[in-house]
Order: C-alpha cells, then sequence, then structure tokens
C-alpha cells in the first residue's frame, strides 16, 4: 500500500450501489488518472456509512468532508476542485434539513455526534474485499489472543462477564449461550452465524456482512474455540447478493493468509466456514427452523429442548448467534470486558444497531450506546419528522414488536424497557410514524406479512392470525363493531399463548400495542366510522359544498364511476352509493368545493 | 501470499498493512488531540511548489511518526509568500508559515511541531474565521 496524501472513501453497500456507485468508483479513478493524480489520492470502496438518505456518499480522508448524492458526473469536479485545490465542492454537502445550514464534514453532523459505533466500527471505514486493512485494523488479533492466552473456559468468562445479549432479538446472555453449548461433549459441534435478517426494514446483518465480513468469520472462529467446534455456517438469504459475494471473497482470503483452516495461528485449532443460502423465510431466522432449513427439510420450528446447544446441525450441539452479536465480540476480547460492560445501562451493555425508517429525515443505519432515548434517536440523529409534521409513534421490532408513542420518548432504549413499554428489541428496525399514519392500518400491514409468512404448522399461527387480519381489514373499511374490538384481543393473547416458536408469540404485538395505545383511534373507526388520520378510504365521506360549486363540471369529468351529477353552472351532488372515495374530485376542483371527513 | 503462521507473523503483518489506512485514522482523531497542517493549494500554490512542500510535509511526519494530520486547503490569501502552509497544534494559536520550501517544511516539524519553538517566516493572522 503506498502513501497517499488523500482516500476517496465510495459507500459500496446495496444502498448506495443501487444509485450507481460501483460506477462513481470506477469514474473516480478514471478522473485522477485524467488529471495526474492517481498517485496523490486513492479510490476505495468501502461498507455502508449508515447515511442511506442521501446516497451515494463520498467522504473525503483526511478532511472528512461528507458529499451526498453524489452521481458518476460529479467526479470531474471534485477531482478538479478538491482533490487538486483543496476547495470544497460546495452544493455537494450535506445541509442540515432543520436549520438548513450547510455541513462540511461527518464531524459536525448531528447524524454522527451521538452515535458509538462497535459492531459498524468497520463499516465506510476500510475496503470490505480486502483483508489487509481488516487487518490494519487489529482484525484476527483477538482470535491470535484467545488462541494463545485463554483456555476456552477462560474466553467464555472474558464474554460472560462483558454483559454481551444476542442482538437477533430475544437478548440472551451470549457468552451463557456458549458456555452451555461447552458443556455438551460431542464428537461434532457446529457455530452457526444466523444471516438470515428478515424484519421488513431491518438491513444491519447486510450491512455488516458486506461492510465487514472478516469481524463476522473471525468472531466465529472464537466461537468454535471456545465451543470445541471445528466447522462454522452462515445462514444467510438469497436475496442478499452483495453480502454473499463480500463473504466468499472474505473467506477465500482468511484461507489463503491461514486464519481459516488447519492449525489457526501456530495453534492446534482448526476452523472452517461455508455459507447455506435461505429462501428468505422469515421463520428460517428462529434458530430451530433455520437449522433445518440447513438439514435440508422444511424450514419449520420444532419444540425447544432440546436446544441447538444440545442438539442442533445434524443431531450436534450447535451454537447460533446473529451477525451483528457476532461482530462485537473480537472488540470485547482486545479492549477487555470491563471496557463493553461500562457502555449502556444496568442490564444492556454495549451498543445496539437501529435501522431508521419512515418518515424521518435521516433514514439510515445507526449504532447507539444502549440505554439512549428515543427522543435522542429521532430527533438528534434522525433529524426529525419529515416535513415538520408530528410525531406519532415508532415501530420497533418489526412485525414481532410494538408501537411506542409520544408518552415513550424519554425512556431509555434497551431490552428491558422496551419489553415493559410493550414492545421489544427485535433485531433493530425503527419505522417512523406521522401525524398522517392510520395505527389499525398499520397493524393490518405487519399482520399482512405474519400471514404471508406463517410457516402453517400451528392452528393458532396459521388461522389465528388470518382472522386478525379479516377482522382489522373489516375495522378498516367500517364494517368493524365495538366486538370487534374484544375478539381482537382475546384472539391475540390466545395466539400469543399457544403457539410453539417466536413467530406466532409475538405476531399479535402490533395489534396488543396499537388497541393499548390508540384505542380513541380504534373505536372512531367503528363507532362514528372515521379515520382520524384520513388514511381509510373507504372511512372517507366526499360531499360538495354547494355555496362553493361553481358548476364547471371539472369533477364530473374526473369521476371514474359517474358518481357526481348536476346541471352546469349549478351545484353539483356527489351519490354516495357510487363514490369509491378516490378523491380525484377533490384533487379536481379549483374552488375548494368539494369537502372530505 | 505468504500464510499467516503465528501470532508474531500476524503482529508483523498489521505492521505492514498499517500505513496504507493510517490517514484515515488519523481523519478520526478529534481536531483537539492532533496536530494538523494545512497546505495552501490554490492555483497560485502549486505553482510557487505547493505540491512538493505536502509531499514533503507527509514524507517527514511518517518518517518521524509524528501525530499530524495533513491537509490541503483553499488559497488562503498570502500570494506573496507561497507556499503558505498553517500549522495547528493542539492548545495553540493557529500558526501560518510563508514560503514553506520542502527544507523549511522540514525545519517547521522539527522546531515548531516538536519543540514549539518558532522559525522564520511567520505570517501574522490578519483575519478571523467564523469556525473559531
Amino acid at each position: 500500500m503506498g502513501q497517499y496524501k488523500m482516500h476517496l472513501l465510495v459507500c459500496g453497500g446495496t444502498g448506495c450501489r443501487a444509485s450507481e456507485s460501483a460506477r462513481l468508483v470506477d469514474v473516480l479513478g478514471e478522473e485522477l488518472v485524467k488529471q495526474g493524480l492517481e498517485k496523490d489520492a486513492q479510490v476505495v470502496t468501502t461498507g455502508c456509512f449508515g447515511f442511506c438518505e442521501k446516497g451515494p456518499i463520498v467522504k473525503i480522508i483526511p478532511d472528512n468532508t461528507f458529499y451526498v448524492h453524489v452521481m458518476p458526473e460529479d467526479a470531474a469536479e471534485i477531482v478538479a476542485e478538491h482533490v487538486l485545490k483543496g476547495r470544497r465542492v460546495a452544493r455537494l454537502l450535506y445541509q442540515d434539513p432543520n436549520s438548513g445550514e450547510t455541513i462540511e464534514d461527518s464531524k459536525h453532523m448531528g447524524f454522527y455526534q451521538k452515535q458509538l459505533r462497535i459492531a459498524l466500527r468497520n463499516c465506510g471505514f476500510i475496503d470490505p474485499e480486502c483483508i489487509d486493512e481488516y487487518i490494519a485494523r487489529d482484525g484476527y488479533a483477538a482470535l491470535g489472543k484467545v488462541l494463545t492466552e485463554y483456555t476456552p473456559e477462560q474466553a467464555i468468562d472474558i464474554l460472560k462477564k462483558s454483559g454481551l445479549r444476542g442482538r437477533g432479538g430475544a437478548g440472551f446472555p451470549t457468552g451463557i449461550k456458549w458456555e452451555i453449548a461447552a458443556k455438551n461433549a460431542a464428537d461434532q459441534k457446529y457455530v452457526i452465524c444466523n444471516a438470515d435478517e428478515g424484519d421488513p426494514g431491518a438491513f444491519m446483518d447486510r450491512s455488516i456482512s458486506e461492510g465487514d465480513p472478516h469481524s463476522v468469520l473471525e468472531a466465529m472462529a472464537i466461537n468454535g474455540y471456545c465451543i470445541g467446534a471445528n466447522k462454522g455456517f452462515i445462514y444467510i438469504r438469497a436475496e442478499y447478493p452483495l453480502a454473499i459475494q463480500r463473504l466468499e471473497i472474505a473467506i477465500r482470503q482468511a484461507r489463503e493468509y491461514g486464519l481459516l483452516g488447519t492449525g489457526i495461528l501456530g495453534s492446534d485449532f482448526d476452523f472452517d466456514v461455508e455459507l447455506r443460502y435461505g429462501a428468505g423465510a422469515f421463520v428460517c431466522g428462529e434458530e430451530t427452523a433455520l437449522i433445518h432449513s440447513m438439514e435440508g427439510e422444511r424450514g419449520e420450528p420444532t419444540v425447544k429442548p432440546p436446544f441447538p446447544a444440545e442438539s442442533g446441525y445434524l443431531g450436534k450441539p450447535s451454537n447460533v448467534n446473529n451477525v451483528e452479536t457476532f461482530a462485537n465480540v473480537p472488540v470485547i476480547y482486545l479492549k477487555g470486558p470491563e471496557w463493553f460492560a461500562s457502555i449502556g445501562n444496568e442490564r444492556s451493555k454495549g451498543t445496539k444497531v437501529f435501522a431508521l425508517a419512515g418518515k424521518i429525515n435521516n433514514v439510515g443505519l445507526i449504532e447507539v450506546p444502549m440505554g439512549i432515548t428515543l427522543r435522542e434517536v429521532i430527533y438528534e440523529i434522525g433529524g426529525g419528522i419529515k416535513d415538520g409534521k408530528k410525531f406519532k409513534a415508532v415501530q420497533t421490532g418489526g412485525p414481532s414488536g410494538g408501537c411506542l408513542t409520544e408518552k415513550h420518548l424519554d425512556t431509555p432504549i434497551d431490552f428491558d424497557n422496551l419489553l415493559a413499554s410493550g414492545s421489544m428489541m427485535g433485531s433493530g428496525g425503527m419505522i417512523v410514524m406521522d401525524e398522517d399514519d392510520c395505527m389499525p392500518a398499520v397493524a393490518k400491514y405487519y399482520l399482512e406479512f405474519t400471514v404471508e409468512e406463517s410457516c402453517g404448522k400451528c392452528a393458532p399461527c396459521r388461522v389465528g392470525n388470518k382472522r386478525l387480519h379479516e377482522t382489522l381489514e373489516k375495522i378498516c373499511e367500517g364494517k368493524g363493531t365495538e366486538a370487534d374490538l374484544d375478539y381482537l384481543r382475546n384472539l391475540s393473547s390466545v395466539i400469543k399463548d399457544t403457539s410453539l416458536c417466536g413467530l406466532g408469540q409475538t405476531s399479535p404485538n402490533p395489534v396488543l400495542s396499537t388497541l393499548d395505545n390508540f384505542w380513541d383511534e380504534y373505536v372512531a373507526h367503528v363507532t362514528t366510522r372515521t379515520c382520524p388520520s384520513g388514511r381509510c378510504k373507504a372511512l372517507l365521506h366526499y360531499s360538495i359544498d354547494t355555496e362553493k360549486c361553481t358548476g364547471c363540471t371539472a369533477c364530473v369529468r374526473v369521476c371514474s364511476t359517474a358518481a357526481i351529477t348536476g346541471e352546469k353552472r349549478q351545484p353539483h351532488v356527489i351519490h354516495q352509493d357510487k363514490c369509491i372515495h378516490c378523491g380525484a374530485c377533490f384533487d379536481k376542483c379549483k374552488f375548494a368545493a368539494i369537502n372530505v371527513q | 501470499m505468504n500464510k499467516i503462521k503465528s501470532l508474531d507473523d500476524l503482529r508483523r503483518m498489521k505492521q505492514a498493512v498499517e500505513s496504507g489506512i493510517d490517514i484515515r485514522e488519523k481523519g478520526d482523531v478529534p481536531e483537539e488531540k492532533i496536530v494538523q497542517i494545512r497546505v495552501a493549494m490554490a492555483t497560485c500554490g502549486i505553482a510557487a511548489g505547493a505540491r512538493d512542500t505536502m509531499n514533503a510535509l507527509i514524507e517527514k511526519v511518517n518518517k518521524d511518526n509524528i501525530h499530524a494530520v495533513i491537509t490541503q486547503g483553499g488559497c488562503m490569501g498570502y500570494c506573496y509568500a507561497e507556499p503558505t502552509v498553517e500549522v495547528r497544534v493542539p492548545g495553540k494559536e493557529p500558526v501560518v508559515f510563508g514560503d514553506v520550501d520542502t527544507k523549511k517544511a522540514a525545519e517547521i516539524i522539527d522546531k515548531y511541531v516538536k519543540d514549539g519553538e518558532l522559525v522564520e517566516g511567520i505570517i501574522p493572522m490578519n483575519f478571523q474565521s467564523i469556525n473559531q
């Protein structure tokens, strides 16, 4: 590696690549050659910066200039102005959505100031396809330390002391999980990395696999040493092609360096990793279903016990952790369990990665210390609600989680507090909703997902979720009754109590939490048959203000069901029996004569 | 490609490759903890040899293992004294040096950055920046 004066880091995550960041890398390289600067500056493809809202992102090092929405056409100007003359290209800089101020570098962006990146430490910093850059960042040093300095028992002890809990959803203490797998004697054991990220809107595992694949491999090898396994599998969904490609490159490079294989770093420890592809079923994120899918069986969960730690893949003791959990492991050994335990709060240690989505200004991937409040996440890092609208709720934990409202904004975010508030950590999806979102409709959306993804094994989940969905549909169409609300609640608790796996046990959560927090909205739907946020089309009532109507007939011409009649230059009438609530007349009327209720 | 056969091998490997991303590590250090050197690289600066000055600074800083980040800046307005270099040592006011050729560059590092001793060629700051 030569000495470059400047590095141009270009995001190569799936989001930015979808907006041509791969071509941007090529064009930047060509421009550097064209302007004779190829020895001064180096173009590096990195993992995700997290600021997906404004991609493609280019970060210039060492001055930390942060360019957003960079297109291949901008390459020539960046090279001519910034690389050659040191002048920032002002039009490409990020503007704070609230103050309108132009922000020159990443150190002054609210988005990054509150973040603490442990699992994402290398994402957007190193080239994920270059093992040397990972090694330069102390890569594989934790594996080396564990192999030479600790017995497996000592290494597990360190992890227990750190307080790391599983980042896949349930928050089970990782060290204890490893200990159980280690204690079950067998001739063969397995390490499994769960990269079957299925929550809609969550993409932290994909981003880590794409941006820092070696950290996952290193942690899996440490896990193998601790529990006595020499074989690891990464179960990843086939719809993550870039993550698969980067993991494959990483595995190949690690084998070439001897960091995977036999006698790793001169020890007598052997370990190797292979990929297994999933077809993208949500239920396969559940560990027993995942293992069955790996075995070539149907992806259906089975009763625990036996836990995978006793009888997992091919009946052998197996330890399953998700990508983000693994990504935390190497740093814990390098910096010590005390360091890790000092971050976060009482019962949740370290950081958590969240995928911010929905009606928020800075959609993207963030990593924050446990115990931060929702308010800080939404308003300081997320930049507040889009278009200055009012915050209504945030859905955490995906289809298994619940909605949190204004009153939860100052609750510290951790595993236990989220559960107590009727939601859950889940894998870390955070979907923000504003005043225009209708909560029964939101619950319906999540149920649609669960109905689709239920494996069908247990009746409560297979049939019950379908009935929940139908009832919600009825309510949103204005055909619900107050009895339906009780029905929703009762059925929900039955599904929760009688389902076998996590999918069914949590799928009614969106219904229950919206019933709890937005009861009035449900009542409005079933009594006055109105939708307070104006989302449920069937509940809208269009009428013509006879005072304002000039009889121009513009509405008559756009009405696709001929529901509007009237004489020219006379006030018109909407016939409710024919009206399909499409809103075309409302959009067309120049005299604001159409009322919507 | 050579295999990494021991922890010592891994450490040697790290030493060999870490300079490649050193510039990124330094970019991440908070401003108040690192020496910042900015070379004015507008047209006149480049014409006067700022590129050589910058390369000399980078070489010197790497050789002497100094915790410093070197960036290029735009025109500072001291066209009579190009190449100009601004040095910010943590806890001190920024100092601008004029007529910095490769020899002077090394002298600035040796005397000012290492020992805090001023060298000739300081341009009095005649403006305030809104960033300060």
